[in-house]
């Protein structure tokens, strides 16, 4: 049976983790860190060690900002970044979801903003984000500040061949 | 020269006088630019952060629709320049992936058109020499920190801009035209992206940092060259620690003298106008 690391690795489809020696620069540079329950080195450490359900269900994966300094400053090249985008998805595919559960809301209602019109309607995909996540009043007052100087816009133009964007999400089974 | 112009959904909304400075400098700059045809959302960091399939695919269909032109295609979105980069490093670099994404878009990829940001084109394409000529109002008074952000950036080998670590096309390019430009240590932090909404109070208090960092350094302004980077450092910064924030094209179509340059400062959340006037700019 393919263990937690040989399932990462494949989906990394670049350096394996076990080039990994914990200088811990990746740490050092990340700017969440501070706000992770595991650091980015642990997390490798513990998809070495098999931890499955925990490094799926923890926080971290999804507070990762995707700034890509740790793959920048790794001296093997082991691209973390990457490696939080193969966990967010294998905690979306296996059922686990997200333990930030209105970070993947917010990336569904941009998703589905882009199914809706090809492009993003700000003031639609922020609605949709509201009333899923249930974060009805944060922000609220930029909103009326933000029409007046004409930076939302209920109206903006579509992509025409929707179609075309319908195809991709479809075949790529997307949320 | 004549190239692509990729705006993204950013360019439209939040970002637009981005896309509008970018337009009237491109213009008295002669570039010329030809918008991509039926263009649709890069995907961003929702589209990588769940599926990278899709990821790959939404980039794809637009680099598809710019082949079709026949020219480099600009993209002033760094998120979008990033993903596009991305794609086009894994299209590259995987056979099946390619096979697998033309399939997914119905459509074949060529790779034969390059990806570029307008810093590298104003800088590279363009030259200093070119731009100081233009300059009839120098900026002088204006003290800004380049903030260059992640997305232009990283990972180097992707988006293959010179000097990642300490970049500086901005901070020669806002010399130029006569800023006085400062040195800060924060140039390729980042800004918090795509957390501003989900995860607030962390976004605020990586703003905050970064706002003190360019009060520290002297600056009276910051100057960027992403939406995302603006939309956060103009909206997120607690009260007392806000700066004026431009585009970088504003600052270049003023110091051009080029006609409704204070036109993009009113729509600004934080409103720059008073620091202007102040120095006598507008």
């Amino acid at each position: 049976m393919e263990t937690f690391l040989e399932e990462v690795n494949k989906k990394i489809h670049g350096v394996p983790l076990q080039a990994c020696y914990h200088c811990r620069k990746c740490t050092a540079g990340c700017p969440t860190a501070a706000h992770m329950e595991y650091n980015p080195n642990k997390v490798i450490k513990m998809i070495q060690n098999g931890q499955k359900e925990k490094v799926l269900a923890s926080s971290t994966i999804w507070l990762c900002l995707s700034c890509e300094t740790c793959i920048t400053r790794c001296p093997n090249q082991v691209d973390i970044a990457r490696m939080m985008d193969v966990l967010r998805q294998m905690a979306i595919e296996s059922g686990v979801g997200a333990r930030e559960k209105n970070i993947l809301k917010f990336h569904e209602a941009f998703l589905a903003g882009i199914k809706r019109g090809g492009r993003i309607n700000e003031p639609m995909m922020m609605a949709q984000y509201k009333f899923t996540s249930g974060d009805l009043f944060s922000d609220v007052a930029m909103a009326p500040g933000m029409f007046l100087k004409g930076k939302l816009s209920l109206l903006s133009p579509r992509t025409k061949d929707m179609k075309s964007v319908k195809n991709i999400f479809e075949k790529t089974k997307s949320i | 020269m004549k190239v692509s112009y990729y705006p993204g959904c950013s360019l439209h909304a939040t970002g637009k006088e981005y896309d509008q400075s970018m337009k009237a400098v491109s213009r008295a700059l002669n570039i010329e630019l030809k918008e991509v045809e039926d263009w649709s959302c890069c995907g961003a960091s929702s589209a990588h952060s769940t599926n990278f399939d899709l990821s790959i695919a939404l980039s794809a269909r637009n680099l598809i629709a710019a082949e079709k032109n026949a020219m480099d295609v600009m993209v002033p979105c760094a998120a979008c320049f990033n993903r596009f980069k991305m794609a086009e490093h894994h299209l590259k670099a995987d056979k099946d992936l390619k096979a697998k994404i033309e399939g997914v878009v119905g459509a074949k990829y060529q790779g034969g058109i390059a990806i570029r940001n307008p810093i590298d084109i104003i800088f590279n394409e363009i030259g200093l020499d070119t731009l100081a000529a233009k300059v009839v109002k120098p900026l002088a008074g204006l003290k800004p920190v380049s903030y260059y952000g992640c997305l232009l950036l990283r990972p180097p080998e992707v988006c293959e801009f010179e000097n990642y670590e300490n970049p500086f096309m901005l901070d020669k390019m806002m010399g130029v035209i006569g800023a006085d430009v400062k040195n800060w240590s924060y140039k390729t932090d980042c800004c918090g992206g795509s957390l501003a909404i989900s995860k607030t109070s962390i976004v605020v208090d990586m703003c905050d940092k970064l706002m003190s960092a360019a009060k520290e350094a002297g600056a009276n302004c910051v100057v960027t060259a992403c939406p995302l980077c603006m939309a956060n450092l103009d909206m997120r910064p607690s009260s007392g620690l806000k700066l004026p924030v431009f585009y970088f094209t504003e600052l270049i179509s003023l110091a051009m003298g080029l006609t409704g340059s204070a036109e993009t400062f009113k729509s600004h959340m934080f409103d720059p106008q008073p620091l202007m006037r102040q120095l006598r700019l507008i």
